[in-house]
């Protein structure tokens, strides 16, 4: 009747997990609570759950993102903490455990933090660049996300129910074979990543289709904001390669659940065509991650820079080139293999060329700084700290994109240092430059600067040192995912890296201490303007936030930054006086089929781990009755009178001249 | 060019224009949503095509993976794959009337021609589950060997599509039953029509790579 | 003008979306005969392949690369006469996006077969006991 799931299955014997999941459980239990006590339930399904805005839906990917980051970020405080300690000693994770923290660290940092983060901004932020009302798909939007929820939520579930996967954030066979993890470890990986692939893969197809087709008037291509253009890129890459993901994992399942022999040791099972696959898959999923840093980093430094963005056709050359040549090089994640010196050589060299359009985008956004008057908010604080630290990490890239370089530092904590080197510089520190640049325009008020700062050095610092020692001991021969060592000269530089992760922390808690601050204080950083950074691109021309229509007129746009051209005309006077002509505004119904399918995703997913077939069944023909109910639909869309999107508009706008009106004059 | 021809972009009516970026405003509302949405799905298919080219990948690298089982000289039934060939073709084409049929509103045309491409595509079916049981019970089943597993994996997954394509070309006839030829339910049978014949296409490489090749090689 | 405006037309037989597909008459007839050379054109090409590969009239180390030329010859009549794929401006979109798709899948297939038989000889040199 429930499969493999018995009540040994809750940890009762095993004092941390037990903790963290009552601890966690209490938490939503209380939030939850206390949302019903205040009757907000109906609020929340409204505007939230069953929402198909692409602003909320960005909003809700970036909560997600957050919340993940505190579990991602505990468990490695506890893999540093475990490293200072375990010095000719067990410490005080016993491998079984810390096994498992290794692999959920890197499993939720990459799947439901990282991804969520971009993708959450790319939501918020590309349709109002565009000049659009949403994207091209917004009901596919929704199940989008509440299916990468469904994902984390089960792997969050193992910390309970279970136990998580202890082959690493990807799953190499023969040690993810049931042979070697008979348990229900790797299949809580191998569904919750599916299942949240699936969701990222339709994210894809809908964002490429609306930066291609949904532009405001006169938008050409080369007048896009260059964050629009590494979406695309992004997206494109995720078309491209999310397939592979669930083929690969697809074909591990069935090894696993069917006896399948694609990666088993016998019968002809080839366990190198994995590694082969998974980082077909891989190698373009971090450029996933990074272009749109990228694109973040070249809104913020033109728009603290007072200056268009240096070489903004560069920039897009360099942008799609690094989206094409991302999916020639991933043989680097594998030259020890053995495929031989001349396939290593001609991958070597294509990882090597692949940093070249990336020096390119270094370059331009430094020239697009110099000359320019430059404001050191916070956003341009998070870009210069990337400058610097990404540099060193594409550095380290390069070097280890030598191949008898590789050879010897391959799975060292150099390659670990390299690697967070490259994603904390590149992909974090763009996504809270991107947060902190654009939370504005998603609530209406501005967050504490201070702390922002503070937050900033406490995670630069402590990046550097927790990081930097991690090459030193990678040099020294330091394998990666160590349990207990006894190499005494390691011992130092591990105690350092374990400090600096206690500095991070602190940026952390800057963090939380910022959106808490910042909520209880949102009336003094109320941002009436829409436009509080001096912004170039049309996300500015809204109120904070914009009204679901995101504009009452389509903007036409006559030039790159055309934003900016036309708020200066504005200072000064010029520029079209008259109202607009308003319209009705139809826009889409919201729509509970994300959440509903989100729903037996869940119970499928949870049904495949632990082998309860009725289960899946019936989630299987629910999911299929909610796509049946969804196209059986006859009300799709929903009309805003035209006096009513006046109404809002002359509001904004009056609200914003005044605004305008109190302020210092711009420099 | 008749205004017929010129329309059929992607798939009958889907009118991508001229590389400018956005749809132009000369095209009418309903229209811009149907280019935007044969688009939207034409690029879902080329990430599904992505997908089974992993799966193609797989298969030709174990396909020699018999450990010490049959390989596909001794398990394929040539004339059985002509027939599964000639019934997707076939399905094609009728799916394609079928096309021309909702966009003309004619129910004669629609419903026949989707009853057609329903018959041939489970004829199709019909032969490759009478294939697979027919290994399965000589012990030639996905767990004997890598070249079965990927085999199986490959051309089952195929068969999968085409088994969801089936239930999806039911539901288009219902909805059409339903509600009638709504710009909406058209919108779909465009895409659905798109499907079908990308499963074709696939079907083309499946019959070339693993039975073709696999027997005569 | 929305869906469900568009949907209280339905009964009006001539009504059609301006610029939509007229489909009437001739229009019809030239559909069909699209179709109808593709099913040829698709049927003759395979008919083709299937010959090759049980043939000795051609060259038997030819033969693989023959029906892959014959297999991606079918695949663009389909992708022509079926799906309606063409070089005109207005397809642009589709060609670029058809073309990417084609340029990973290449990746995929020959970069793949290339590791792998590198990797795979690599192992073979090595006479470890199997099993």
């Amino acid at each position: 009747m429930f499969g493999k799931l018995t009540w040994d299955a809750i940890p009762f014997d095993q004092p941390i997990p037990l903790a963290a999941g009552a601890l966690v459980i209490v938490v939503i239990v209380g939030v939850v609570a206390f949302i019903t006590v205040k009757g907000r339930i109906p609020y929340l399904w409204r505007e939230w759950i069953t929402s198909v805005d692409h602003k909320h839906i960005g909003i809700m990917y970036v909560t997600l993102a957050a919340v993940m980051l505190l579990r991602g970020f505990i468990d490695a405080i506890m893999m540093r903490s475990q490293q200072a300690i375990a010095f000719r000693s067990q410490g005080y994770l016993p491998p079984e455990h810390y096994n498992q923290i290794f692999s959920a660290h890197g499993t939720i940092m990459i799947f439901f933090v990282a991804m969520p983060f971009v993708i959450g901004l790319i939501n918020i932020v590309v349709p109002l660049q565009l000049g659009v009302r949403d994207v091209a798909f917004p009901t596919l939007n929704s199940v989008s996300f509440w299916l990468t929820a469904t994902g984390a939520l089960l792997i969050n579930l193992s910390l309970v129910v279970g136990e998580f996967s202890r082959t690493g954030w990807l799953p190499f066979p023969p040690l993810s074979e049931l042979t070697y993890s008979p348990g229900v470890g790797v299949d809580y990986y191998l569904w919750g990543v599916q299942i949240s692939g699936v969701g990222t893969l339709l994210t894809g197809v809908n964002f490429v289709t609306t930066i291609l087709k949904l532009h405001a008037p006169g938008m050409t291509y080369m007048r896009m904001p260059v964050f629009c253009w590494t979406a695309l890129a992004t997206n494109l890459l995720i078309v491209a390669a999310f397939p592979v993901l669930t083929a690969t994992l697809a074909m591990l399942t069935l090894d696993r659940y069917l006896g399948f022999h694609f990666f088993t040791n016998e019968a002809g099972g080839n366990v190198m065509m994995f590694m082969n696959l998974i980082w077909m898959w891989g190698h373009p999923e971090v450029y996933i991650l990074v272009l749109p840093a990228f694109g973040v980093f070249s809104e913020v430094v033109s728009t603290f820079s007072r200056k268009p963005l240096f070489g903004y056709r560069s920039m897009v050359w360099a942008t799609m080139a690094i989206c094409v040549i991302s999916y020639t090089v991933w043989l680097h994640h594998f030259f020890t293999m053995g495929a031989g010196p001349n396939v290593n050589a001609v991958f070597g060299i294509a990882s090597m060329i692949i940093a070249v359009p990336t020096g390119v985008k270094i370059f331009n956004w430094m020239f697009t700084m110099y000359g320019g008057r430059v404001h050191y908010a916070s956003p341009m604080l998070w870009s210069i700290g990337f400058m610097v630290t990404f540099v060193i990490g594409g550095l380290t890239g390069v070097l280890v994109a030598v191949v008898p370089a590789d050879f010897m530092l391959h799975n060292s904590l150099f390659q670990v240092a390299h690697f967070h080197n490259v994603i904390i510089g590149g992909v974090l520190f763009g996504a809270f430059a991107g947060y902190t640049f654009w939370f504005p325009k998603a609530f209406g008020f501005r967050l504490d600067e201070r702390l922002g700062k503070a937050a900033f050095w406490c995670w630069f610092i402590g990046f550097y040192l927790a990081f930097m020692p991690l090459y030193v001991v990678g040099l020294m021969g330091m394998t990666r995912r160590m349990q207990h060592y006894d190499v005494p000269e390691w011992r130092p530089w591990l105690l350092v890296a374990a400090v600096g992760a206690a500095v991070i922390l602190a940026g952390i808690l800057c963090q939380i201490a910022q959106l808490v601050v910042s909520i209880r204080r949102r009336e003094e950083l109320r941002d009436l303007t829409g436009d509080p950074w001096m912004g170039r691109s049309l996300e500015w021309s809204t109120s904070s936030p914009p009204p679901a229509f995101n504009f009452a007129v389509l903007p036409h746009v006559e030039g790159r930054d055309d934003y900016w051209r036309r708020a200066r005309l504005a200072e000064r006077g010029v520029g079209p006086m008259a109202e607009p002509i308003y319209k009705p505004i139809e826009m889409p119904r919201n729509s509970a089929t994300g959440f509903v399918c989100a729903f037996f995703a869940t119970f499928a997913g949870f049904g495949m781990i632990w082998h309860i077939w009725w289960l899946v069944a019936v989630c299987l023909l629910g999911a299929f009755a909610t796509f049946v109910v969804f196209a059986w639909r006859d009300r799709t869309e929903y009309e805003i009178p035209a006096d009513e999107a006046a109404r809002i508009d002359r509001e904004n706008r009056a609200a914003r001249r005044l605004a305008f009106a109190q302020t210092e004059p711009a420099e | 060019m008749s205004i017929a021809a010129r329309t059929t972009a992607v798939g009958l009516g889907g009118e991508g224009a001229a590389g400018a970026p956005s749809v132009p405003h000369e095209l009418s509302e309903l229209e811009q949503k149907r280019i935007i949405v044969g688009y939207g799905f034409w690029i879902f298919l080329l990430s599904d095509i992505v997908m089974f080219s992993a799966f193609f990948a797989t298969y030709t690298v174990l396909v020699n993976e018999t450990a010490g089982g049959p390989s596909g000289r001794e398990l394929f039934h040539l004339h059985i794959v002509a027939l599964e060939t000639a019934f997707l073709l076939l399905s094609s084409f009728a799916c394609g009337v079928a096309s021309i049929g909702a966009r003309a509103h004619r129910d004669a045309m629609y419903y026949g021609a989707m009853a057609v491409t329903a018959l041939f595509g489970a004829g199709f079916l019909f032969l490759e589950i009478r294939e697979f049981v027919g290994m399965i019970a000589i012990g030639a089943g996905p767990q004997r060997s890598a070249f079965l597993s990927a085999f199986f994996t490959l051309v089952g997954c195929h068969g999968l599509h085409v088994t969801l394509g089936l239930m999806w070309l039911l539901t288009m006839m219902a909805q059409v039953f339903a509600k009638g030829y709504r710009p909406d339910i058209l919108r779909r049978v465009l895409c659905f029509a798109l499907f079908w014949h990308t499963l074709d296409i696939i079907w083309v490489a499946i019959f070339t790579v693993v039975y073709l090749m696999g027997v005569a090689v | 003008m929305s869906d469900t405006d568009a949907g209280l037309h339905l009964n009006d037989a001539s009504d059609h979306a301006p610029g939509d597909e007229l489909a009437t008459g001739h229009e019809i007839a030239e559909g069909l005969l699209g179709y109808v050379v593709g099913l040829f054109l698709a049927a003759l090409i395979t008919a083709v392949a299937f010959f090759i590969s049980g043939t000795s009239l051609v060259w038997g180390p030819s033969i693989p690369l023959a029906l892959v030329v014959l297999a991606i010859a079918q695949m663009g009549v389909h992708l022509v006469f079926f799906i309606h794929i063409t070089t005109g401006p207005d397809n642009t979109n589709n060609v670029l996006a058809l073309a990417f798709g084609v340029l990973i899948v290449f990746l995929i297939l020959v970069g793949s077969l290339w590791i792998m038989y590198n990797l795979n000889q690599n192992m073979t040199l090595m006479q470890m006991p199997t099993g």
